[in-house]
């Protein structure tokens, strides 16, 4: 059964390498949504049932905990795994999204083996 | 500097720059021993600069820098993509490198200093331009090389003199 993703990043760079490296991982992919930030996504999500969301933490207007914070109070999200995707490294922060909900973690830089390997134990 | 040596922000900077240039772009990269400098040098020739600014109980930006054609190339390994110009999807992989490595400087230096917030990147691109930071005395210069091209990566870090109810809510700092 396709997949649809919702990847959230305000870099279009990160964006599309996150697309190919979930054509890469094979994921049987339906329509694959973006959002720049927290505040986007969640006005996408209001449209657009995923199966999957792909966040980073670090970015404007809404960061990744805000929109991870949001999205789990709302009983038509909380179920949707979030896989984290971010530059942040901080112990705290991770501690943080992972508290919230989030599925998982991955730092950037990544290599699609790591993202793949995550995805293998969230879908 | 008190906790925080040029020897440090190579390390961290070095240390970064290896993890992007070998994991993400998969391009040779080489490295000079750092200089520290009291101003960045004015760009005379047109190039990309991508600015990251770190804040906390320390606070200072980092600066990267390279030609039209490395920017090229390094998004076109970031993409997988050709690029003949410097445009759009180049300036966004630039100003994503220099999110990465900053950030990851930031991450390393987290351990000592406390939590540190980190602002979105900002790209140049333009002629015989010249940046500056208020106040900054300090600058570390590493240099990066990959094949017959690399960049400059320019790092200051020193104490912040941010208000004591923002120092304890680091959140209000993360942009």
């Amino acid at each position: 059964m396709a997949l649809d993703v919702l990847i959230v990043d305000d870099s279009a760079a990160i964006r599309k390498i996150l697309h190919r490296v979930l054509v890469q991982a094979e994921v049987p992919l339906g329509k694959v949504h973006e959002a720049s930030d927290g505040a986007e996504a969640l006005e996408k999500l209001k449209t657009e049932k995923v199966g999957l969301i792909l966040s980073d933490i670090n970015m404007p207007n809404m960061d990744g905990i805000e929109f991870l914070t949001k999205l789990k109070a709302d009983d038509a999200f909380k179920s949707v795994p979030v896989l984290m995707v971010t530059t942040e490294g901080s112990q705290a922060k991770v501690m943080q999204a992972l508290e919230l909900g989030a599925a998982g973690y991955v730092k950037k830089p990544f290599t699609a083996d790591q993202i793949k390997e995550k995805l293998a134990g969230i879908l | 500097m008190e906790k925080v040596t040029q020897q440090d922000i190579e390390q961290a900077i070095s240390q970064a720059s290896r993890e992007v240039f070998e994991t993400m772009l998969g391009l040779p990269l080489e490295i000079d021993p750092s200089v520290m400098r009291n101003h960045i040098e004015p760009v005379t020739f047109h190039g990309v600069v991508a600015l990251v600014g770190v804040a906390g109980s320390w606070a200072g930006t980092g600066h990267i820098s390279c030609s039209p054609n490395f920017a090229q190339k390094l998004a076109g390994a970031l993409l997988m993509t050709e690029y003949d110009s410097v445009n759009e999807d180049v300036l966004d992989a630039v100003a994503e490198v220099a999110n990465m490595i900053i950030g990851n400087v930031k991450t390393f230096f987290e351990e000592r200093l406390g939590p540190l917030g980190l602002t979105v990147p900002t790209v140049i691109f333009g002629r015989n331009y010249q940046t500056r930071s208020a106040g900054v005395k300090d600058w570390v210069l590493v240099r990066l090389h990959s094949g017959d091209e690399g960049m400059d990566i320019n790092f200051c870090l020193m104490p912040s003199r941010v208000p004591h109810h923002v120092l304890h809510r680091p959140e209000m700092l993360t942009a």
